[in-house]
């Protein structure tokens, strides 16, 4: 188990006062709701505890009538003196109750679960939200299958609480008041039997809870050991397999498979025990009433009806208590979410828009790097006082070795991450006192991972801007090359993509990227190409696409195409954190330097099969 | 409902192995329902005394006769609890046990095929809803059962036509439990699927995340969450419409017969058909029976999802091991020499997709032999089929001369050692994933395998040395660390067969040659010692490093699945193919390492 999954795992306690009230923050604004469900759970626990008070009032008026004391109840007095008549009259309003009663309690549960849905769609919506401006440091950091999990599974825990839990506590409760009421006004004596029962009630769930607990938790340990094993081997079977392992692996999982069934037991004896124990008890009580109740009518200063009432609400009274219970397992894992929850909620944003943002002069298009340091952790540098221009208009290429430090240098200059010493400037003006949409949507951006999303080819297309009217999408797929692929299928654009475009090729998806950068008609370009292996046919229709891309542009392009950078008005050559080199194509291969290097090394081969392959028509 | 009872019947060898306990449960379980339903009859013999005449020694008598009942159901009810929910726990034990197994036999292809996620889904949630199909789903079934015919043979006796009545409600019970159970549970189907969309939706935005802030989309993204979010509540009002309603209307339908109790009974003990006990009696058998009404809706569903699960199960534990021994194994083949040959071999995962291609190749035994060639040129492929991972066609491969489907499956692989491209270690120590092939093996036999595998000097600088825990929960190794890690774990075994796919890529190349040349050591040693049945190692390099190659016996380059050269190092570089210009491109590569 890792410490991650502990993290999930850990069960504080069931009530903290600080979270319950911010958590009530999120129902506050249904206030009149929640007050009108708990009168509807107050009037519905009346309906509840009706029955056995009827038959009292049937047994002791018509049944077997009797003259003893609390026999005559208020409700007897109105009725029918004929017996068949009363009956029916009794039966009549059992009816009501029961129909009062259906309805009431749907309102209570659909307008708590309303307010419930209402409630929690505000809090994922802050969460989503909250995601949305978070700095890019923070995802480093935070699985993105974690975040995943606060949005949904925690958020319906929580949701679990307020719908079911919350009003619900109340109905149980107030039935619980109500049968102690009546039975107490019946005969307070034969009332205190069922009372007594109380603590003893309470001394058993106490101890059922301690020894649940413990096994509970074993389980969740043995379950999450269980599962990594699991896990790890089918991961790793071919090893298991090469190294004839079998036995021993299932003996292993024999054993830890083991634990887990021993916990059970133990839980299972827990729950063997208790659950009889309660009812011993609630028959214990029944048993004594009858006694204690049956002498009284035999001295006849107590009705058979009112002892046969309280033996009914002694059996109904257990039902309650234990629901009680549920809904403390309820709290205390809505306790846990919403602790997470609101860590989530209160991390800080630390990069945002400043509050007077300047505003770029539109036009020029200059990119200015000036003494930029940048490190992700502590004083581990990626760029080390890194100073360059890239002129308005001009296309620059940067290269170097995996780790260089050349995505950094994108990531900085759309603002993902701030640099920690220098600064960014775009036509003289710092980056940082830009609006951040309004520094990003000057980009064109295509990323090294051709990220595309659930939609169709359009959606990704359009990307920048939904309005995008169909010609547009259209010409950006035809500037790019990427018509001729989209004409040959038979829903062309609207041609759905599911789970990150996995029905196309990586060229495909990057010329599809490509149109997304171009349908913005951005000043400025940002290009990250991937190195991936492409064919021929697609490298060519690639080649021709950059070229339309970067002209009249101001551009940075991490550069793996010897086309790209023989194109480039300057080449950056970066190695580990430092610009070493930089100049044209022709002035770099002179120095014979890291960049001579690095060309024979990457570009020898693509510029072997790129001369051999046919030249396309244009 | 037959394919569920074909489904159900996988279940009987299980269920047949705790017969004994399933029969004395289910025994225990008629006792205590008829224990149970004497409850209310003993009251109903009570009040019938207390509206006639009674002693208050009589009276003492039904109130402890009524504790002993419900002392005896106590234990009765103790044991059935413990009987039937353990058998189901081991019946869980069992099947996951059985799953591994499964899964141990199963070959790579099956692992390539089948994501992690289902496999997992199918051992964890599945079996989980198995568990509840055999545990409360059979317990409280046969409970419901029992209670509901018990009840009313009780009540038909005391009165019949009163019985009739009162049961009145029962079939609307039963029909609004299946119309309902039905509907809720389409509905609540579909908001489990809006539910992983919802999920899908916001990890689809975070894995995104550059590209939607690079494109400043963030709005629109929050905008089309926020549809989302909307529908989602939406469907779970409309499933709330219908789930608040089901509990309210089965307590409006068992009130219902709690008031025909009263209506009717009423007028039978005016009428003095019935007694005044019968009617109370009539009041607790309708407590009784709400329980089993309430339950049947709930335990049709854990059936219904039990037996879709446990079809799942079974499909995977129906899964042939394609990799086997045979009734033509030759068991007496145990030891291997190392001879290795390849003869006219074409494989494909699958068919039109050929990896390889008429492979023809002899590796004598001793011999050390490098495989070079681009990515997916099939030389992994080429590597996994000769510990069998993956199945060659039969009589394409040799070893020492015999096919290698002759050999027993474990003897084969016992020694044949394979360090694979991609190092997986296991969550212990480092001792035990070194010696993980050779669980018995000592101390300085470990220390001795990490000496080899160039790991000395790592586990010297671990606080904890060989116990050092890695993987998930211990410490996290480099690269490097876990590839020499692996080596170790191979070299350890003393295999006849050594496979290196790739093995040191992570190891800068100075530690490479100084590993690789303690290999060569270690085999030449080998040869010194005459206790060891082969004298020579036969080592099969998988490598895009010329240096790790470079002093092979002999270097095969694997093009497009076809071996397009082979010779020495001197003799490829000499022709000027693939190989020598992966020579060139690799000495600038080493060029430019060296600049900083």
């Amino acid at each position: 188990m890792s410490s991650a999954q502990q993290d999930e795992e850990v069960l504080g306690k069931a009530y903290d006062g600080r979270l319950m009230r911010r958590l009530l923050h999120y129902v506050k604004p249904y206030k009149w709701q929640v007050a009108f469900a708990t009168l509807t759970a107050l009037l519905h626990s009346f309906t509840q505890v009706v029955g056995p008070y009827l038959n009292q009032v049937a047994i002791d008026r018509y049944l077997f009538p009797s003259r003893a004391g609390g026999a005559n109840s208020l409700l007897g007095r109105h009725l029918a003196p004929d017996a068949t008549h009363g009956i029916t009259q009794i039966g009549v309003i059992y009816i009501a109750m029961l129909l009062l009663g259906f309805v009431l309690d749907f309102a209570q549960t659909y307008s708590m679960q309303w307010v419930g849905q209402q409630s929690m769609y505000q809090l994922r919506r802050e969460l989503f939200h909250h995601l949305q401006r978070l700095q890019l440091s923070f995802f480093d950091h935070n699985p993105v299958g974690r975040l995943v999990t606060r949005v949904t599974n925690d958020v319906e825990a929580l949701n679990e609480m307020i719908a079911n839990a919350l009003v619900a506590f109340f109905d149980d409760s107030f039935v619980l008041v109500l049968i102690i009421v009546i039975m107490v006004r019946f005969n307070w004596k034969l009332s205190l039997i069922t009372l007594a029962m109380l603590p003893l009630i309470a001394v058993a769930t106490a101890l059922f809870r301690r020894a649940v607990r413990d096994s509970y938790r074993r389980i969740r340990v043995a379950l999450a050991r269980i599962n990594s094993f699991l896990q790890e081997h089918v991961s790793g079977m071919s090893v298991v397999q090469v190294f004839n392992r079998e036995q021993r692996a299932y003996e292993e999982f024999q054993a830890i498979n083991r634990v887990h069934l021993d916990a059970w037991s133990d839980a299972i004896f827990a729950h063997a025990v208790y659950y009889p124990v309660i009812e011993i008890l609630a028959t214990l009580a029944v048993a004594l009433i009858l006694w204690y109740g049956g002498l009284k009518v035999m001295h006849g200063t107590l009705s058979l009806g009112i002892v046969v009432a309280t033996i009914q609400y002694a059996q109904r009274f257990f039902r309650p208590i234990q629901d009680l219970g549920e809904k403390y397992n309820t709290l205390q894992s809505a306790m846990a979410s919403s602790e997470r929850i609101f860590k989530l909620l209160d991390t800080p944003i630390t990069l945002q828009s400043p509050a007077q943002p300047h505003s770029l002069p539109v036009g020029l298009g200059r990119i200015e790097f000036d003494h930029v340091w940048f490190a992700y952790r502590d004083q581990d540098w990626i760029l080390k006082d890194v100073s360059f221009t890239v002129a308005a208009g001009s296309t620059c290429a940067i290269v170097g070795h995996t780790g260089a430090g050349k995505t950094t240098l994108i990531s900085l200059l759309l603002r993902f991450y701030d640099v920690q010493r220098g600064r960014i400037m775009i036509d003289g003006v710092d980056i940082r006192t830009l609006e951040l949409t309004e520094l990003r949507r000057r980009f064109g951006v295509v990323l090294q991972d051709p990220y595309l999303f659930t939609g169709t080819i359009a959606s990704n297309i359009r990307l920048s801007d939904p309005a995008l009217p169909d010609v547009d999408v259209a010409r950006a797929a035809e500037e790019v090359n990427l018509a001729d692929f989209v004409d040959r299928l038979p829903e062309r654009y609207d041609t759905p993509l599911r789970e990150r475009g996995t029905s196309l090729s990586t060229g495909q998806k990057q010329l599809v990227s490509f149109a997304r950068a171009l349908a913005a008609n951005p000043p400025f370009l940002i290009l990250d190409e991937a190195t991936s292996s492409v064919d021929t046919e697609t490298e060519l229709h690639i080649r021709d696409a950059l070229h339309k891309l970067t002209t009249g542009r101001t551009g940075i392009i991490i550069a793996h195409r010897l086309s790209t950078i023989q194109r480039a008005d300057v080449i950056l050559v970066m190695h580990k954190g430092v610009v070493r080199e930089r100049g044209s194509h022709q002035q770099l291969l002179q120095q014979r330097g890291i960049y001579w290097k690095l060309y024979r090394l990457q570009y020898k081969d693509q510029e072997l099969s790129l001369e051999s392959a046919p030249q396309p028509a244009m | 409902m037959t394919p569920t009872f074909s489904i159900l019947a996988s279940l009987l060898p299980y269920l047949r192995r705790y017969r004994r306990p399933l029969l004395l449960g289910l025994a225990i379980l008629v006792v205590n329902v008829v224990v149970f339903t004497s409850i209310p009859y003993i009251l109903k013999l009570a009040i019938d005394a207390l509206s006639t005449t009674i002693t208050p020694h009589r009276l003492l008598g039904f109130a402890g006769l009524l504790l002993l009942a419900v002392l005896l159901r106590g234990v009765l009810q103790y044991f059935q609890r413990l009987i039937l929910i353990n058998v189901s726990r081991k019946i869980e034990y069992d099947l996951r046990n059985d799953i591994l197994e499964r899964l141990e036999q199963l070959s790579l292809s099956f692992f390539q095929r089948t994501r992690t996620g289902d496999i997992m889904a199918r051992a964890t949630n599945d079996l989980n809803a198995v568990r509840n199909m055999v545990g409360p789903g059979l317990m409280y079934s046969a409970y419901a059962l029992v209670l509901f015919l018990s009840v009313l043979a009780i009540l038909f006796r005391i009165d019949a036509q009163l019985t009739l009545l009162v049961f009145l409600p029962a079939p609307f019970v039963s029909l609004a439990v299946q119309w309902f159970g039905k509907r809720i549970h389409e509905r609540f189907e579909r908001i489990q699927s809006m539910f992983s969309s919802l999920a899908t939706r916001v990890e689809e935005n975070l894995a995104g995340l550059r590209v939607i802030r690079a494109y400043a989309r963030e709005e629109r993204e929050i905008a089309s969450f926020d549809e989302l979010n909307r529908d989602y509540v939406r469907r779970n009002l409309r499933l709330v419409l219908l789930s608040g309603a089901f509990d309210p209307m089965l307590q409006l339908l068992l009130g219902l017969a709690f008031v025909l109790v009263l209506w009717f009974g009423g007028r039978a003990v005016l009428a003095h058909r019935i007694s005044l006990g019968s009617f109370v009696a009539f009041n607790a058998y309708m407590m009784q029976m709400s329980f089993p009404m309430v339950a049947m809706g709930w335990v049709i569903n854990l059936v219904q999802r039990g037996s879709a699960s446990l079809a799942r199960i079974q499909e995977l534990l129906d899964e042939v091991p394609a990799i086997a021994d045979t009734p033509d194994t030759d068991p007496s083949l145990t030891t291997v020499v190392g001879e290795i040959e390849f003869r006219g071999l074409s494989f494909a995962y699958l068919p039109g997709q050929p990896i390889l291609a008429d492979i023809n190749l002899r590796i004598p035994a001793g011999a050390t032999v490098a495989l070079v060639g681009p990515t997916g040129s099939g030389k992994t492929t080429l590597a996994t089929l000769i510990p069998r991972l993956c199945e060659a066609p039969p009589g394409t491969v040799l070893i020492d001369g015999r096919p290698i489907r002759d050999f027993p499956l474990a003897a084969l692989r016992h020694h044949i050692g394979l360090v694979p491209q991609e190092t997986f270690l296991f969550s212990d120590t480092l001792q035990a994933n070194i010696a993980f092939g050779r669980p018995d093996a000592g101390a300085d036999a470990v220390t001795e395998a990490a000496d080899i595998a160039g790991l000395s000097s790592d586990v010297a600088d671990f606080p904890e040395g060989f116990q050092t825990r890695v993987g998930e929960r211990g410490l996290t190794l480099s690269g490097g660390q876990k590839q020499r890690t692996a080596l170790a774990r191979a070299v350890l075994r003393n295999p006849s067969i050594l496979i290196l796919d790739d093995a040191l890529a992570s190891v800068d190349t100075v530690t490479e040659e100084r590993i690789l040349q303690r290999l060569l050591e270690n085999r030449e040693r080998d040869r010194r010692r005459p206790d060891i049945l082969q004298p020579r190692r036969t080592t099969l390099l998988i490598s895009h490093r010329v240096s790790t190659i470079r002093n092979a016996d002999l270097i095969v380059v694997l093009d497009r699945g076809q071996i397009a050269e082979q010779g020495t190092h001197a003799e490829l570089i000499g022709r000027g193919g693939l190989y020598a210009e992966l020579y060139e491109k690799q000495l600038l590569e080493e060029e430019l390492q060296r600049v900083d």
